[in-house]
């Protein structure tokens, strides 16, 4: 049955709602990231500008790739590559909350039809050192969105708390359009599905993923970006800074390597906790160089 | 009498702390309020999804005067002392009084304004909450659960004005988020309070909000023709997530029933946090849940009732993903390998190393409760398995469960039971299983992690115990007790297990990585003097085996007497009873119970409570004189002359009693041993009576000492009388 009574919004339409609703909320509409990431919190909008004392407002969808989540496009759930919608608001407005549910208006869904909850969930992402408190989001019993005060980010505690909110884009669209296959998704009011946008991208990748990707490549390439986090924070830019913003770039980069060997197989359970541990502490030191720099800034 | 309402209304609070908050503010509210010196008739709080709230009812207005004397120096002090007196209280020479050629300062306090102090307590309570995790928010430094929004702080009708990190105490609050008026409104006092919040869709008292979701909730069941499954824990949880509970009906595909119930279950406990629904008529679950929602929807709930159905529909999909990957052939076979790579305890090595010793164990065991050890052995290996099964990664709670669907079809009914019941008893009232296997390897699971961590000195202390050792006790006594299993050497038979600890594949890893220092504490101990040495060294493992060997399987024994305690004392057995019969050191735990059992209703009758009497008389009498050289022993000597009835009585009675005891616990039959020793009651009766036993006669007292330690022995090998209170 359909979450509202007038046509529900296309999956882009959906996107182009949020756009419009967090513009107006002052936030800058940025677009994704260019790297490969597992999570919108990992893009530098929002894991860097967290730290520091400086004001911040933005929204943005970030395409997450994990693929571990891989199914061969064959589960109406799952998948490798899959949108979030992205709001990060520095410092948090104290009705965050009320904002949210607008944008849950915005999309059409109704707070008096449907049942909305805020279930506690307090966030951690071990692989950046990030965490904070808040809840998912729940509506008719689908998590629909993460709602996060963040309290911390690299190890280190903020200055200033941020209010994040990572929407879950294709389940959010499932549930306002009713349907149960994402791949059934109406991507275009005309008609484009889901599924003839991505469907053939899921199976290929999967494949890749599990079996397609070099291993002893994949390692190479990490230990290779793992350098180069070294060297990019002794570099220094044109006003003596260190090069966080690359180094934090290469951090992306081993960590998507490390997700693409831990797909394949090629990570065992006593190595796990030691590569995790690697790319936080590349992530804490180029937060702690950041908050400084922004520190500086401010 | 005055009141005071506080509010502390703040964005929702997890609802697993809700209690507690609750508990917390009663508590730290009381505590300050008797700190300031205020008496009230009564206090109460309430917690919920937005808000923590406090009434106090019956304060004064104000705290009352107070007139105290102080005693100050000596007149004959030095002047430095009567000075620093003046400087304390704050008064002059002229104010003070002086008595018997001492100083003394009258101070009056002046009573406070009751509205004066809350501000101060109010603070104190928010900035000091024990919250389990707490945050702060936007550019503040203030901590607490959730952002803390409004404080509504009235003192007799009046607001209290006050501030904390720029958040200004009012009259104002708000009601439910969606079905309020969505205006904030002002409250009078409590009763206006809770009044307003009615009406604007919050019920406060989460006891209200329980209610409510279980009437309603047995009714749209009612309504089906259907009955709701309850679920204490559950309700619990969803009182704490709404404001306004409202419970709904929502259908589930039915095709979703052909997963196991446990499984349909959980999935909607866990994850949705949904009621199951079963056919009254059936006892089977219906295809149907309870959600219960915070809104009443204007179309009566039809599309989110819905909406949760798919989102149920989606979750038992990935339910039914598991259970059918998990019933593929070569599951167990791929789920042990598995278990190789799973650490159980750094220092107890992985999952498959722990599954080796329970098979071996449950083997071993398999005789002693009739049962063949080719299957004991078998099912111990299965128990395990499905720890590494999808569905058990899913949800842990099914451990066992799941072992018991998957081997069902393979293995047969009695394993599948094994492998299904083998983590119970799991509680003080969980069910104990009976059937033999079941408890073959019931008994060798708990009994491996008993040894594990005793031999790893991770034994329970106070109100830690991480490793649930104490349920794994209790779960081994109840299972000995009520199956009748008899261990010959339970001592040795642990010293064995512990062996296999140590055995060559099996070897404790945290135990070989030891360092130097500990080994030189260790070396020192006089327990391990027989370890061996290679070459320079001490043989670590040796040492660590030797040291192991020696006191963990007296600890383990101790243990297990500690927890029979506490069991038998929880069957209303009495304490000295248990300690009278532990005293004997027998680590059968079968008879030490039967043993209680008969001692308590010996002492019951009337020879018993004499005996007991005649006992202690002879103990005190032998502490003493044992005081005065070494008591005698030996063969009591009858028909001397001269010598009384009585005596040569007794000795033929002690006599006849120390047979009949013999053979009567040669019989473990314990009624019949203290039958045997009732008949000892009238003959020490006249024995004191009529009998002296300290004679001048050197001879006389010599003999009647042998005879009362010979009264005292044999009774001994009952119980130790002498822990029995009077």
């Amino acid at each position: 049955m359909p979450a509202v009574t007038t046509e529900p919004l296309a999956f882009q339409d959906l996107i182009l709602t949020l756009h419009r609703y967090w513009g107006d909320q002052g936030c800058a509409i940025l677009q994704p990231y260019d790297i490969e990431v597992g999570a919108g919190t990992l893009h530098p909008a929002t894991v860097l500008r967290a730290l520091g004392p400086r004001p911040w407002k933005a929204a943005y969808v970030q395409p997450s790739r994990r693929p571990g989540d891989g199914r061969y496009g064959e589960n109406p759930n799952r998948l490798q590559h899959y949108y979030q919608y992205q709001v990060i608001l520095k410092p948090n407005p104290d009705n965050l909350q009320e904002l949210y549910l607008g944008s849950l208006k915005a999309i059409g869904i109704d707070p008096k039809l449907h049942d909305i909850r805020f279930v506690e969930d307090d966030w951690e992402n071990p692989t950046v050192g990030a965490w904070g408190l808040g809840w998912e989001v729940w509506c008719d019993g689908m998590e629909v969105t993460q709602f996060t005060y963040f309290q911390g980010v690299g190890g280190i505690e903020v200055d200033v708390v941020s209010g994040e909110l990572t929407y879950g884009l294709e389940r959010l669209a499932m549930y306002v359009q009713g349907v149960d296959n994402v791949y059934d998704l109406k991507f275009t009011k005309e008609g484009v599905t889901y599924g003839e946008v991505f469907l053939e991208n899921e199976r290929q990748q999967s494949e890749a993923n599990f079996h397609g990707y070099d291993v002893d490549g994949l390692k190479r390439r990490f230990e290779d970006m793992v350098a180069e986090v070294e060297r990019f924070l002794a570099m220094k830019g044109p006003q003596g800074q260190a090069l966080v913003l690359p180094a934090y770039d290469q951090v992306l980069k081993a960590s998507h390597l490390f997700n693409l060997m831990d797909a394949r197989g090629a990570i065992a359970v006593a190595e796990r906790q030691s590569y995790i541990g690697r790319i936080r502490d590349l992530c804490k030191a180029c937060a702690t160089e950041w908050v400084e720099q922004e520190r500086a800034r401010a | 009498m005055p009141q005071l309402l506080l509010e502390l209304f703040s964005e929702e609070i997890p609802a697993r702390m809700q209690g507690g908050a609750a508990r917390d503010l009663e508590r730290m509210a009381a505590d300050r309020l008797k700190a300031a010196g205020l008496t009230y008739e009564a206090l109460t709080t309430f917690a919920g999804p937005r808000r923590l709230t406090l009434v106090v009812e019956g304060l004064p207005a104000a705290t009352p005067d107070r007139e105290e004397e102080l005693k100050g120096p000596k007149t004959s002090a030095p002047e430095q002392a009567l000075e620093g007196f003046l400087r304390k209280t704050g008064l002059t020479r002229e104010q003070l009084v002086e008595r018997d050629g001492v100083f003394f300062a009258m101070l009056s306090s002046k009573g406070q304004r009751t509205a004066d102090l809350v501000p101060a307590m109010v603070d104190q309570i928010v900035r000091g909450f024990p919250w389990p995790k707490s945050m702060r928010w936007g550019t503040g430094t203030l901590r607490w659960v959730r952002p803390l929004k409004r404080i509504v702080a009235l003192f007799d009708g009046a607001v209290v004005p006050f501030d904390i990190d720029g958040i200004a105490s009012g009259d104002v609050t708000e009601g439910h988020r969606f079905l309020g008026s969505g205006r904030p409104f002002a409250v009078k006092d409590f009763a206006d309070y809770r009044r307003k919040l009615e009406a604007e869709h919050v019920l406060l008292d989460a006891a209200d909000r329980r209610l409510r979701i279980l009437e309603a909730a047995q009714k749209v069941c009612s309504n089906r023709g259907l009955a709701l499954v309850d679920d204490d824990g559950l309700l619990d949880e969803v009182a704490g997530l709404a404001e306004w509970p409202t419970p709904i009906l929502g259908d589930m595909d039915p095709q979703f029933l052909d997963l196991p119930p446990e499984v349909v279950q959980l999935s909607m406990k866990v994850h949705q946090k949904y009621f199951a629904v079963r056919d009254p008529a059936t006892h089977r679950l219906a295809p149907h849940f309870v959600v219960v929602a915070n809104v009443e929807a204007t179309d009566g709930g039809r599309a989110l009732a819905a909406g949760n159905s798919r989102v149920l529909s989606a979750r038992l999909n990935d339910a039914r993903f598991f259970w059918d990957e998990d019933r593929k052939p070569g599951n167990f076979d791929a789920w042990l390998k598995k278990l190789e790579g799973v650490t159980f305890h750094a220092k107890l090595g992985t999952m498959a190393e722990r599954v080796e010793r329970i098979a071996a164990l449950a083997r071993e065991i398999a005789p002693l409760v009739g049962t063949d050890p080719d299957q004991a052995e078998q099912a111990a290996r299965l128990a395990k398995a499905d720890l590494a099964s999808g569905m058990v990664g899913e949800f842990p709670e099914l451990q066992g469960i799941m072992g018991g669907y998957y081997a069902r079809a393979d293995h047969g009914d009695a394993v599948a039971d094994a492998v299904r019941d083998h983590y119970k008893p799991q509680g003080p009232s969980d069910a104990v299983p009976t059937a033999p296997l079941t408890v073959a390897v019931a008994l060798a699971d708990k009994l491996d992690t008993l040894v594990g961590f005793f031999a790893i000195d991770e034994k329970p202390t106070g109100s830690k115990d991480p490793f649930a050792l104490r349920r794994a006790a209790l779960g081994v006594i109840r299972l000995v007790l009520e199956n009748d299993v008899r261990f010959d050497d339970f001592e040795t038979s642990i010293q064995d297990w512990i062996g296999e600890y140590f055995a060559e594949r099996r070897a404790l890893p945290g135990f070989a990585a030891a360092d130097a220092a500990d080994f030189a504490k260790l070396r020192a101990r006089p327990e391990v003097a027989d370890a061996r040495w290679v070459g320079a060294e001490y043989d670590s493992r040796g040492v660590v085996q030797a040291l192991v060997a020696h006191s963990t399987p007296k600890d383990i024994l101790a243990f297990f007497a500690d927890r029979l305690k506490v069991l038998l004392r929880d069957q209303g057995k009495r304490h000295d009873l248990v300690d009278a019969v532990f005293a004997l050191g027998d680590d059968d735990l079968v008879r030490i119970v039967r043993r209680v059992e008969a001692l308590d209703a010996f002492l019951a009758t009337d020879d018993g409570a004499n005996l007991l009497a005649g006992h202690r008389r002879a103990s005190n009498i032998l502490k003493a004189e044992a005081k005065k050289g070494e008591l005698p022993t030996g063969m009591v000597q009858t028909g001397l002359p001269g010598q009384p009835e009585a005596e040569t009585a007794l000795a033929f009675a002690v006599g006849a009693a120390r047979t009949a005891v013999d053979a009567a616990l040669e019989r473990e039959d314990f009624a019949a041993a203290m039958t045997a020793l009732a008949g000892l009651r009238a003959p020490v009766d006249a024995f004191f009576d009529q009998v002296m036993v300290n004679s001048e006669v050197p001879a006389e007292r010599e003999n009647r000492l042998k005879l009362l330690g010979q009264v005292r022995d044999v009774m001994g090998r009952v119980a130790d009388f002498g822990r029995i209170a009077g």
